[in-house]
């Protein structure tokens, strides 16, 4: 399953931090600052994998990916495959790149909510649950919808879910 | 701008988020971090506000908290969110709890309610936002307040929520299997969803399941190998399709389970050759998902039972793995190596330039990798390459973690397949100089034993060479500044014990040298203990031997500190300092016998020496004691069934008379028994089971307690070895080529006589491999020297001196053979020319199969051997150093075609080689050694020699 999913700037600032198993705080921020110092020492043009046993105990990888200003790391176990790790950010960055249309760094930070609805979707509790970029984009599209609508913010239409299902 | 697009976010927080930005120091973030506390503990308080503002002021919580500062102030008003009506403020709300909250936190309670109210909503968002928090928020206490609701969910219109729906009950089930175990045919029943998204959800717990109980799902073999086929033939959606290849992700995990289910599984696994066979075919090896479902292929091959054709197809996408120029490929084809070779070991040979490549590759990760596999791969006859990479690479690593484990694994190495005992303290030097106090304990014991026991009674010049070298060694060592306790432990035994056994070193030299460790680590108190023990076990030697002691100055300040000393135990041993040295020779002599650490201390339980006081007794009216059976019996039974016990107490009481502080004692005591099989290469399980009975004959001499430990452990090896059939292949192809080895090292020592007990000897030691190494020797290269290749290539400048003398000599040997098989007893002054130029140990000059026909010839002394084997075993002298040496002698011209040939040369040829090989050990495994060694010798005279490789009639012949 997957542990973690956190996505660091390259000052080791976090953008994002979403642990599939509870941590306290001072663990999240631990392991995110190991994290991010095994990252910024590794050179370029190096794989995209590390094992991440030191950092998160036995049976534990990582795969991250170096995107512009920022690291996009997943943090999983042995009954993932890597190189589907590494396309499950390219999933995640996709969407995100869709939703705001060249995605930056200042996207994530100010639609923090947003972007863990997009986690949310494709990863529940640990497991892949969808990879479909388009489909993720629907689901974040009708909730964005809502919150334009004047009485969104009010009361749930009760027939809401015949009309969002379309 | 992207945040136009997003949820609504105020003015404020943009500032907030851009001054962190701006933040130059830690400090100065935490300072604005506080400073929005602080506001937020005000504002959110505040009576009536407007829902959006607290929306707002929940993400700016959840936002602080990411960057580590406490806000459980927030918590309660995050928890009062999930209760509102409206959908937006909801989510929220949801979405801080399973941010801010754990599973077993109090307010889990006010939550659960909502919970159970919204999992009933009808409108699926709703619904979604509470299954993600049941997935994180719910434990094994509230799983029965949701559960009706969720299985209900199972069936919902929405393919969104039933996914959810899936997965909040595999997390249940991760959480607390009893709970739904009742339940688990709903994953069944899932897998059938009309919708593949479902279908693919249903894959995650239906993966652990299996993993946990395979033979319950053997049944869904066909269901997952026909939905298998169908994303393959692409019959989903086209909206599964990520870059261009049809749903990967469901293929990865159906090929992972299918991994599991086929595992072991002929008639399983037969069901999966075809599309397995397809997938192999239609992946799309340009693109990063193509190769992920490319690699869940070959670990799915490698998992189940082994398809030829398939197998084939792994190693095609293996080699391509590797020769790519991406860093992660080339990771995933050294992972997939180490499966594959389990069950081929061929394929790693073509493979090896490519090795060698990632072993020096820059990239850490790959690196590791690459360790791990040649870990996988190491074997006698490279052992000493792979282990001086791993510690040179020890040495360039700060990774504790990493560093200990990488120590482990050399310890692990060392003391499977050293091939001699000097190369096993030199590397132990290295490990424990490196690594540090990072290892553990009983390597030190083990390293100890190993020095103490050394080669066996027969061979004393090697021993006291052995020791004397560890001696000079530590001696040296000694003058480095810093060095780990473990190790400075090891020092201090080896100097007490054997530091003035050779005359070398005086002894006020060893002792001024001990002093000088007690003083320079004098905050470690068992160094200290350590210390004394070997500083006593000094002065007790010098007084047996009837010279006259005297203690150092240096000396005598330290003890008298210690006799003071808080410490107990300092204390107590450096009373019996004092006490012995007051002692004469005669009675020093029997306290601390000079070097017999070894030895069993035979412990008088009957207590026959109070006879003539209980005789006085009785005379005088006593009533006799009536002894129980038991103590009888035990008295009866022959001495090695009772050697456990022995041993143990011998040990006991030993070490704690005058050794270790109490509580090592224990520690000491495990490693001693179970070691001594890991440690020296012990006796072979085959000839030493037959031993048993007559062990009683063998004198109680020192080695002999040790010795019948040994065997003992060996005869419940020698399961493990028949079930592999490894011990055959050691057997045959590691064979006697050590004898030469054993020969050329003893030095004069080889009359005619001598050589033929030592070919026992040898015979017996090579036979007597830990069962690991069996294991691996069988699997990975059935005996023959593919990683060695990689040495020859990777390691030049050590090596391949030593290669280019073998290589001249391999021809004259093979030629050679034929005459020799007449006379046989010519063979020592040969074997001795060749084993002269090449000066190295590690270097076996001689052909091996040599030494099979110097076998064959006493065969009536083999037999006889075999009947004596307990004698034989209880003397034999683990001479380690020519033992593993042999199989490169025949690999070595192999090698070095290779080498020149280069990466261009069709691995074929090597293939091939190995398997021959293989088939050679297999087929002499049979319980006729003489037969085997017969048919081996024939093989040679058809002229099927390493050299001049004839795969072809090595088939014919062998069948």
């Amino acid at each position: 399953m997957i542990k973690a999913v956190m996505v660091i700037n390259t000052q080791g600032k976090p953008r994002l931090a979403k642990f599939f198993e509870y941590l306290p705080l001072e663990k999240q921020q631990e392991l995110i600052r190991n994290v991010f110092g095994v990252l910024c020492s590794r050179p370029e043009n190096v794989s995209n994998f590390v094992d991440a046993e030191s950092i998160f105990g036995p049976d534990s990888r990582i795969v991250y990916k170096h995107l512009a200003t920022l690291y996009f790391i997943f943090v999983f176990d042995s009954s993932e495959n890597e190189l589907a790790m590494l396309d499950l950010i390219q999933v995640l960055v996709e969407t995100l790149d869709r939703c705001f249309k060249n995605v930056c760094e200042l996207d994530i930070v100010f639609n923090y909510s947003k972007i863990h609805t997009i986690l949310d979707d494709i990863i529940c509790g640990g497991q892949v649950l969808e990879t479909r970029s388009t489909e993720i984009l629907r689901a974040v599209e009708e909730i964005s919808k809502l919150e334009a609508a004047p009485n969104a913010i009010t009361l749930i239409p009760k027939s809401a879910s015949g009309w969002l299902s379309r | 701008m992207g945040s136009q697009g997003g949820f609504y976010q105020s003015k404020e927080f943009l500032d907030l988020v851009k001054s962190i930005g701006e933040a130059r120091s830690k400090a100065e973030e935490d300072r604005i971090v506080l400073g929005e506390i602080d506001t937020l503990k005000r504002r959110i308080s505040e009576p009536d506000i407007p829902k959006r503002k607290m929306k707002e002021y929940i993400i700016r919580l959840v936002y602080v908290e990411m960057l580590g500062h406490d806000a459980s102030f927030g918590y309660i008003h995050a928890v009062k969110m999930t209760h509102d009506d409206s959908l937006l403020v909801k989510r929220t709300g949801y979405l801080a709890v399973t941010l801010f909250l754990n599973e077993d936190h109090d307010l889990i309670i006010l939550i659960v309610n909502t919970i159970q109210k919204d999992l009933k909503s009808d409108n699926y968002l709703v619904v979604c936002a509470a299954l993600n928090a049941v997935c994180k928020l719910i434990n094994e206490e509230t799983i029965p307040a949701v559960l009706p609701q969720v299985v209900e969910l199972l069936a919902h219109p929405k393919e969104a929520v039933r996914k959810k729906a899936i997965m909040a009950l595999h997390r249940f089930y991760q959480k607390s299997p009893s709970s739904v175990s009742h339940l688990v045919s709903n994953f069944r029943k899932r897998l059938c969803d009309n919708d593949p998204g479902v279908m693919g959800a249903t894959l995650c717990p239906l993966f652990d399941l299996i993993t946990i109980d395979v033979n319950s799902y053997k049944d869904l073999v066909i269901s997952f190998v026909s939905i298998l086929k169908q994303v393959a033939e692409r019959r989903l959606p086209k909206a599964y399709d990520y870059h261009q290849m049809p749903a990967p992700f469901i293929q990865i995990k159906l090929l992972k389970i299918l991994a599991l289910l086929g595992s072991g599984d002929k008639q399983a696994s037969e069901n999966m050759y075809t599309v397995v066979g397809d997938i192999f075919r239609k992946c799309d090896s340009s693109s990063n998902i193509g190769n992920a479902v490319l690699y869940e292929c070959i670990c799915c091959v490698s998992s189940i039972y082994p398809n030829p054709k398939l197998l084939e197809s792994a190693a095609d996408a293996i080699s391509r793995f590797l020769k790519s120029d991406s860093h992660n490929l080339r990771y995933m084809g050294i992972d997939a190596l180490g499966r594959l070779i389990k069950i081929s070991p061929e394929i790693a040979e073509q493979h090896q330039l490519a090795v060698i490549d990632c072993l020096e590759d820059p990239d850490d990760t790959l690196k590791r990798k690459t360790f791990e596999l040649l870990y996988k791969m190491t074997k006698s006859t490279n052992v000493e390459v792979i282990v001086d990479r791993m510690i040179d690479y020890t040495i360039s690593i700060n990774d504790n973690h990493y560093k200990t484990e990488i120590a482990s694994r050399c310890v692990e190495l060392a003391e499977q397949f050293a091939p001699s005992n000097q190369w096993f303290i030199q590397t132990m030097n290295k490990v424990f100089e490196h690594a540090g106090d990072l290892v553990n304990i009983k390597v030190a014991h083990n390293l100890m034993r190993l020095i103490a026991e050394g080669f066996g009674e027969d061979d004393d010049t090697a021993d006291s060479q052995l020791r004397s070298s560890a001696v000079d060694s530590y001696l040296h060592i000694l003058g480095e500044p810093k060095l780990p306790s473990v190790f400075l432990q090891v020092i201090c035994w080896v100097l007490g014990e054997y530091g003035t056994a050779d005359g070398k070193y005086s002894a006020s030299f060893i002792t001024g040298k001990l002093c000088d460790v007690a003083e320079a680590y004098s905050n470690d108190e068992t160094v200290k203990a350590y210390a004394v023990t070997a500083l006593m076990k000094i002065y007790a030697f010098e007084i047996a031997a009837g010279r006259k002691v005297d203690m150092l100055p240096e000396c005598q300040s330290l003890m008298e500190e210690f006799l003071a000393s808080h410490s107990t135990d300092l204390q107590q041993r450096a009373y019996e300092l004092q006490a012995v040295i007051g002692l004469d020779a005669h009675a020093v002599e029997s306290i601390m016998p000079s070097d017999a650490s070894c030895e069993d201390i035979e412990v008088d339980k009957a207590l026959s020496f109070l006879n003539g006081y209980i005789q006085d007794s009785i005379e005088k009216g006593a009533q006799p004691y009536i002894p129980e059976s038991e103590r009888s019996g035990m008295l009866n039974i022959s001495k090695f069934r009772n050697q456990d016990h022995h041993e143990a107490s011998s040990h006991g009481l030993r070490f704690e008379a005058y050794e270790l502080p109490k509580q090592t004692v224990q520690s000491r005591i495990p490693p001693a028994s179970l070691a001594s099989t890991e440690l020296v290469p012990v006796p072979e399980p085959m000839y030493v089971s037959e031993s048993y009975p007559t062990t009683t004959v063998s004198s109680a001499s020192s080695d002999a307690g040790s010795t019948e430990l040994k065997l003992r452990l060996d005869g419940v090896q020698k399961k493990w070895g028949r079930q592999t059939h490894s011990p055959a292949t050691s057997t045959s192809s590691t064979t006697s080529q050590k004898t030469v080895n054993g020969i050329t090292q003893v030095d004069g020592s080889n009359t005619s006589n001598s050589r033929t007990r030592e070919t026992y000897e040898s015979r017996k030691q090579q036979v007597e491999i830990t069962p690991e190494k069996q294991k691996l020797a069988a699997s990975l290269f059935g005996g023959s020297s593919k990683t060695e290749k990689k040495p020859a290539t990777g390691h030049k400048i050590s090596k391949s001196s030593s290669y280019m003398v073998e290589k001249s000599h391999v021809p004259k040997s093979s030629m050679e053979i034929a005459s020799e098989k007449k006379a046989p007893i010519q063979q020592p002054p040969d074997l001795l020319d060749f084993g002269e130029p090449t000066v190295q140990s590690n270097a076996p000059s001689v052909d091996p199969f040599k030494e099979l026909e110097g076998l064959l010839e006493p065969t009536t002394e083999v037999a006889a051997a075999k009947n004596h084997s307990s004698t034989a075993a209880a003397t034999k002298s683990p001479d380690i150093m020519g033992l593993y040496t042999e199989t490169p002698a025949g690999i070595h011209n192999k090698d070095d075609g290779d080498i020149l040939s280069g990466l261009s040369n069709p691995p074929g040829t090597h293939m091939l080689g190995g398997t021959t090989r293989t088939q050679v050990a297999q087929s002499s495994k049979g319980p006729n050694l003489k037969d085997s060694l017969q048919k081996d010798a024939l093989v040679r005279q058809m002229g099927v020699t390493p050299s001049s490789p004839n795969p072809i009639l090595f088939k014919d012949l062998l069948g």
